[in-house]
This record gives C-alpha cells, structure tokens and sequence, in this order.
C-alpha cells in the first residue's frame, strides 16, 4: 500500500452495461473504471442516462446486458448485498429516514458490518452490548468526520439541507466502503457548502476510498476528480482528466449545442446588428412627431 | 403575597375577565370548598338512585367522584398560593389545571344532578346538598376561567373560541426539575403506580352505569390537568431514570389487580384487557415498529387458541391427546410462527397497500376455514361454528387454574388465575418488545417502515427483516392466543373476526395501537384497556358501539394524532411548529418507554 503503483488496482470494473426499458435504451454499451484512491467524476447533460447507470451498478436495476465487478468479483444485483460487497451510495434526491435521529441514521448505516439477529437482542447474549457500543462508537466517529456530532440526537429530518447531504454520506460511509458513489452531492448547496463536501470528499478519498460522483457544477468536477467521463444520451463520450474533457469539443457541443449548417459568420451578424439599429432610430423618430 | 406574585403569571388577560385574578383565586378556593362542603349532604331523599346519596355526613356513590374533584381543586388552588409542602403540585401551570380540575367538578356534579333529575324524574327529586355542591362547582368553575392564562401571550389574540378555550387550558412545560435521591424518586414511582392502580381497580369495579361514567369524567378531566400542571411530565422523567424499578413497580401493581377484585366478573374483565393489550402490543411490532399493515392479525390470535385447544385434551377436539400446558403453548406459538412464515413470506415481497389487502383477506380466510372443517364441507377438525368446547383448565405444578385458590387471605377465583398466567405471558411479550425495538433489527424494521429503497440501500434485507417482524408478531398473538382458549374455555371461529362487538378483532387491535400511540410500549397498553373497558361497563350503548368508536377515532384523531402515549418522533413529526426541532434536555428525559421505538 505505500508504492504509488497500488493506488492503481482497480476497485470498480463496469464493462458493457446496457440498461433497456422496453424500447428506450436508457444506457448505452458504457465502460467504465475506478481505481482505488481515485475520483471519478460522471457528467451529462440533464437526462444522459448518469443515475440510471448508477442504479445499475448499485443493484436497484439488473443491466439488460454488460457486467459489474467490485474488486474482480461480480457485484449481485442486489441492493443489500452490493452494500455487503462494500459499495456504498447517495441519493440525489436526499433519502434519510427521516423520523429517526442523526445517530440512528449513521447506525442503520452499520447494519452490513455487525451480525446480531433477533435471538442475539431478544437473549441479550454476550457480545450484544459490546458490538452495540463498537456501532455507537463508530457512528459517532463517523459524526465527527463529517461535522455533526453536535447534533446527534437531532431528528435526520430537523437538519438544514446541506447537513443533511452530509449525514447522507456519513451514513454511506457507516457500511465501511471501498467506493463511495455520490449522486449529485452539491445539488442545492450554496459556494461555501459546496466548497466544505469538496474537502469532505478529498478527506473520504484520503482515507482509502474511491470515489465516483455524479455532479452538474464544472467548477465543482474539475477542481475534485482525477478523472471525468462525459455520458451523452446514454452513451459515453469522452473519458480523460479534467482539461481534456473541458477542451473536448464533443462535450461542449453536448451541452451547448453545434453551430448550424447555414450559421451566420461574423460579418453577416454585424450587417444585421447594423440594419437593426437603423430599423429602431427610424421607428423612434417615426413615434415622435 | 409577594409569593404568589412569583409564582403565578397574573398579567395576561382571562377567557372570561369578571374577576382581578387574586379575587378569582378566592373564588375558585371558597367554591370548591362549598362543593366538598355539598358532598357530605343529602342529595335525593330516596335510596332508588343507585349509591345512596341520601346520607348526611357521609358521601357515596357519585358524591365521592365530586368530593375527589373538589378536593384535588382546592389543593391546586393552595399551591397556587404558593403554600409550602404544595407547591410540588405544579411545576408547569398553575392556573389551567385549575381550570381542568373545576371543569372536573362541575361536569361531575353536573352529571350527578342531571342523573338523579333523569331517573328519578324531575329536578324536585334533589336534596339542598345537591344544589349547594352544583352552585359550588358552578362559581369555582367561572372563577377559574377568570384566571389569567398559563401560557405567555394573550389568550385573546386566537381566532376563534374553540383556540382560546384550548389556550387557557394549556400550559407551558414544567421547569428543570430539582435532583431527587434515588429512594425519593422510587418511592414516587411506586406511589404513582399504586395510585394507578386504585383508579383502575376503582373504574372496573364501578357497580351502575352512571358511576362509571362519573368516573370517566372525572379521569379524563384530572388526567389532563395533572398533564398540564406538567406533573406528568416530572414523573416520566422520574421513570425514564429508573426504567427497572418503572417496569418492575408495574409489574408488581399488575400482579395486584386480581387481589382487589372481589367478584370474578371483574376479574374476568382484567384478564380480557391483558389479553387484549397484549395482543395489541404484538401487534405494534408488525405495525408500528416495521410499518406493516397487517389487518388480519386476529388471526394468528385464532391460530394460537385453536392449535392449544386441539392438543388440550378436549373431548371434543379431533386430535385427542392431552399436552402438558407448556407443550401447548409451544404448539400455539410454533402454530402461529409457522401461518406467519407461509402468509408473509409470499406477501412481503408487495409494499403498502397491497399487504393490507391480503392480511384482511387471511383474516377472513381464517375464520372461514375454521368454520367450513367441520365433517360437512371439509375433513372435521375444528367442528365448524360450533367450535371446541370444553377446554379443560390448566394445571401448572399442581395448581389447577380452573378454581379457586386461597392465597393470604385472598381468594383468587379462575379469572384471577388466569390474570396472572396471561400477565407472564404480557412480561415476555413486553421483553421481546423492548428488547427487539432497541437493537440493530429494531432500528433495521424502522428504517425500512421510514425509506424502503434508501434502507436495501443501507445494506438491509427488507424481505428477511419484514419476515422477521411479521413472524415475531405472529408468534406472539399465538402465545395470547392459547391462553385466550383455555380462559374462555371454547375456541369458535366468530371469537376472530376482522370487526365486530368484542374487542379482540382485528379493527378493534389496530385501533388500540393508533389509539395509544404507535411505536411505543405504553401506549397500546394503554390503548387496549380504555378500548375494552369502555364498552364493557357501558353496556346500554352496546347497540351503538362501533359508531361511537369511530366518532372517537376521528376525535382523536383531529386532537393529538400521535396517539395517547406519543412517541418522541411521531410527537415532532405532526407538531411541526418549530419550538420541537431543538430536543431540549426535557424531551430526551421524557422518552422512557416511548424509547423503545428507537
């Protein structure tokens, strides 16, 4: 682990996937890698096909075709046990459970790494209490990690929106991961937030969890990954580090647009800025008597 | 009176400003006093009015329930004049438990007066105690609505009447209680527990109908003003700190219950509410800790009693052996445990409604099924409608539960044996709750009742979770169950219905858990027992029970939709007016019980 070659090993392998509902496809023959301690960033425009790809890798959709492997086993298709391989996940619409404190949030999160059954908790057999307080301690950790330790014992819902982003990830990160997949984790956050998560994610990252996020702000993406992948109708488009993507004309075209055919050049657009201007001095004057 | 000043907010403006709020003071003090004054008086001329009130110098019947009010009134009041050794009495309001506890008396003479004019025809039938206990209660009561409110604010600023009414009945929360040593807060608990115990032994063994109702007046009117007088709350922190002496002080309290009771007819009402609020409380697993909608669980209440019957040695049952009793009540269990798996484990897999719809339908195919094996239309197992009769008593170590036993001088009839058998059964259940509830499987059933995705998401087995719950639930309406069979001495398949007059059916078990709270330990409990109690001694309105019961429902329903016992999340969740976002030390104090739906 302390050879920068390790950092290579490849932690996530998607190769082919291909989502289909009925006649849409929705992913398209997509290829994607994660190498451990890296940071991927997904981009698109709206509709691409980026949380649709991220269900299939988390199991909440089986891929019509294409396999996914985390650390060279198949992932099942299977959301409990992709989370039990050590994928863990964010939802881009914040899903907490939102009656239950803070602490119970990131609790829950333990539910893969501890074993006590009913019988374990009804007989209160020995170790109960001891694999209880490990998960507290932990959870509580994980609280101060990512800043919310104060409020514990606060209902998940009672959080202001960027807390509960964070208790999101902190809860993800309870299930001990090897690769955290974040969908959209600045989605609604203000530039101080959304700088705080971009420290919040390097310090995840430098702790030996790779990261794929899916995220619309550049600014944001470019500054965070090591990596980006542009996913364009369902298909990707470019994979590289963040300057060749950003100088890649492919992407700008899919998020702004080609020029037309027949566009107008430089000198036809001042003719017309010229007509135009001529136009609104002689209907002034034609209003003016 | 400086001390008063302190004590009381005197500045706000009343409902009904007749009076300075010091004079207000001695009015309600020198009513209440009257009405106590009223009760040892004469207040009908002829015994025919049940309870004898016609006795001078000594109160009866419903002049005792008046007596009780207007004593608790003029102790309030003396601890709003901040007399010392009272003053523990209210922590939070002083001025709306006033209010409450006049209301108390006066709805319970009221009451009384209207009664004794209604049965024995006319209002020339009351004696002048009558009348000076009504005036009495009826100038307290105006002089307590002449009390500035408790809350800060004015009162006069709410919409309308009804919110004015209900802000000068509220009051705020109590302040930070002073550290007690342990023996003191024991000995409350205890007390407090013996103090239940009285009233509810007292409201079972109401002999007539207009003492009953008496008494749920005033219950219902003291129970909120010892609420708001923030008396309550203390005592749930007191219980929260010692949570063993709590369950064990109600342990003990339950075990109580049958050595008060003189007949068995009330006996057997104990031990019908036992099994009732147990059966409710298993039910709050399934519903109310994983969210599943189960409105068939009768059934497995069914499955339990038929499977011990059929192995209790009854001439009538179709196997015909006779199982030593802790072998049937592991058929009964096992029974049930087994329906739970082969019900849930095909159904599970649907979410929301869709599991409602085939519990009720189990429920129905229970019963059906119990009635069509009866020789003609299946094999004979269960003899159809008429069930099996003659189940033979229990015998446990010698004990025969089928009669009476003398035990210290008390004789504990069949009723009051099986009370106490169905009250270990009560404890394991309650373990098994509490237990369950606070544990990573308890937390994993809430998680999937809050965000089903976003829990599988977490790594939780939903379908594995929701079986174990479901199954759970099951097992311990069959552990009821069995002792339901042999209590009733025959199981047929109408005891099991989805609604019908007898409580334990299936509308009736999930109406006790939204009633009481869900989620929580206490509050089914709670739930079953007004759920029984009520139609079982108000017999005359049997023709209209389910009407009422929705009425009531939608009642509660509209007032305070957590429940009676509210749990802490489901407290913040409907009160959404901000002051709850912040859990202040009180609220994590108040938890107690309710922390069992963590």
């Amino acid at each position: 682990m302390t050879s920068m070659t390790t950092t290579t090993n490849t932690v996530l392998q998607a190769s082919g996937v291909t989502m289909r509902f009925g006649g849409l496809t929705a992913v398209r023959n997509v290829d994607l890698t994660v190498n451990s301690g890296e940071i991927v960033g997904l981009i698109g425009p709206n509709g691409a096909g980026k949380t649709t790809f991220f269900n299939c890798l988390t199991g909440l959709y089986v891929p019509t075709e294409g396999k996914v492997t985390y650390k060279d086993t198949v992932l099942p298709p299977k959301p409990h046990l992709v989370t039990q391989a050590g994928v863990a996940r964010t939802f881009q619409n914040i899903r907490l459970f939102p009656n239950m404190t803070v602490l119970e949030n990131v609790l829950v999160g333990r539910h893969t790494r501890t074993k006590e059954g009913l019988w374990s908790a009804l007989l209160r057999l020995p170790g109960f209490n001891k694999a209880e307080n490990a998960s507290r301690e932990r959870a509580m950790e994980l609280l101060e990690f990512t800043g919310l330790a104060a409020k514990a014992d606060h209902l998940s819902r009672n959080l202001p929106y960027g807390e509960q982003r964070k208790l999101e990830i902190a809860r993800a990160l309870a299930s001990e991961p090897g690769l955290l997949l974040l969908d959209e984790p600045t989605a609604g956050m203000n530039p101080q937030e959304t700088r705080a998560a971009e420290e919040l994610i390097f310090a995840i990252r430098d702790q030996g969890i790779a990261v794929l996020v899916i995220e619309h702000d550049m600014r944001f993406i470019m500054n965070l990954c090591d990596r980006v992948s542009v996913l364009v109708q369902g298909e990707k488009l470019v994979e590289g580090t963040p300057d060749i993507v950003q100088a890649d004309e492919r992407v700008i075209a899919a998020y702004l647009g080609t020029p037309f055919e027949g566009a107008p050049g430089e000198e036809e657009i001042a003719e017309v800025e010229a007509a135009e201007s001529a136009q609104s001095t002689t209907s002034t004057e034609g209003d003016t008597p | 009176m400086t001390e008063t000043t302190t004590r009381t907010n005197d500045s706000g403006t009343p409902l009904v400003p007749l009076l300075p709020a010091p004079l207000a003071r001695h009015t309600v003090t020198a009513g209440s006093a009257i009405a106590l004054i009223g009760t040892f008086m004469a207040w009908t001329w002829t015994s025919d009015f049940p309870g004898d009130l016609t006795v001078d110098g000594y109160p009866g019947g419903l002049q005792l329930l008046t007596l009780t009010g207007a004593l608790l009134t003029l102790l309030f009041a003396l601890s709003a004049y901040g007399v010392k050794g009272l003053r523990w009495l209210t922590p939070a309001g002083t001025n709306a438990p006033l209010r409450l506890l006049a209301l108390a008396t006066f709805a319970t003479t009221g009451y009384t007066l209207g009664a004794i004019s209604s049965d024995l025809g006319g209002i020339v039938n009351l004696e002048p105690g009558a009348y000076v206990s009504g005036i009495g209660s009826l100038i307290a009561l105006v002089a307590a609505f002449a009390l500035p409110g408790d809350t800060p604010g004015n009162d006069t600023t709410a919409d309308n009447a009804w919110q004015r009414i209900r802000h000068t009945l509220a009051a705020p929360s109590p302040r930070t209680a002073k550290t007690i040593p342990d023996w003191a807060g024991i000995l409350i608990i205890v007390a407090a527990f013996a103090i239940g115990l009285y009233v509810f032994a007292y409201g079972i063994d109401t002999e007539y109908t207009e003492l009953f109702i008496g008494f749920l007046i005033t219950a219902v009117f003291t129970f909120a003003a010892i609420t708001q007088a923030g008396l309550l709350a203390r005592l749930s922190a007191l219980t929260a700190q010692h949570r063993t002496v709590t369950l064990s002080a109600a342990f003990v309290a339950a075990i109580c219950f049958p050595f008060t009771q003189s007949s068995d007819e009330y006996a057997l009402i104990g031990a019908n509410i036992l099994i009732f609020a147990t059966v409710a409380l298993g039910l709050n697993v399934v519903v109310g800790l994983a969210g599943l909608l189960d409105l068939g669980y009768v059934a497995f209440l069914g499955v339990g009693a038929y499977a011990a019957a059929l192995v209790s040695g009854a001439s009538t049952s179709s196997l015909g052996v006779h199982f030593p009793f802790w072998a049937a009540i592991l058929v009964g269990a096992g029974a049930s445990l087994i329906f739970g798996v082969l019900i849930g484990a095909p159904t599970l897999r649907l979410r929301g409604d869709y599991l409602a719809i085939v519990t009720l339908g189990f429920g129905e195919i229970f019963r059906i099924t119990m009635n069509n094996l009866n020789g003609n239309s299946g094999p004979n197992v269960t003899n159809g409608s008429r069930g099996i009769p003659a189940i033979p008593d229990i015998t446990i170590f010698g004990y025969d539960l089928g009669i009476s036993h003398d035990i210290a001088g008390f004789t504990l009839g069949k009723p009051g044996n099986y009370y106490l058998l169905m009250l270990i059964v009560t404890l394991i259940v309650v373990t098994v709750f509490r237990r369950s509830a606070d544990s990573r499987i308890g937390r994993a059933w809430v998680a999937i009742r809050e965000d089903e995705t976003a829990a599988t998401a977490m790594g939780i087995n939903g379908f594995r979770v929701k079986l174990i719950a479901f199954a759970l639930g099951a097992t311990l309406a069959g552990l009821a169950g069995t002792v339901q069979g042999h209590l009733t001495s025959t199981v047929t398949p109408e005891q099991y219905q989805f609604a019908g007059s007898v409580p334990p059916n299936s509308a009736f078990l999930l109406a006790a858990v939204i009633l009481g709270g869900m989620g929580t330990m206490s509050g089914p409990l709670i739930g079953a027992s007004l759920l029984y109690l009520i139609p079982a001694k108000l017999q005359f309105m049997q023709d209209y029970q389910l009407l009422l019961f929705g009425v009531a429902l939608i009642v509660l329903m509209r007032l305070r939709p957590e429940g009676i016992v509210a749990d802490r999340r489901k407290k913040l969740e409907f009160h959404e007016t901000g002051q709850l976002d912040v859990p202040d030390a009180n609220l994590t104090d108040t938890v107690g019980v309710t922390k069992a739906g963590a």
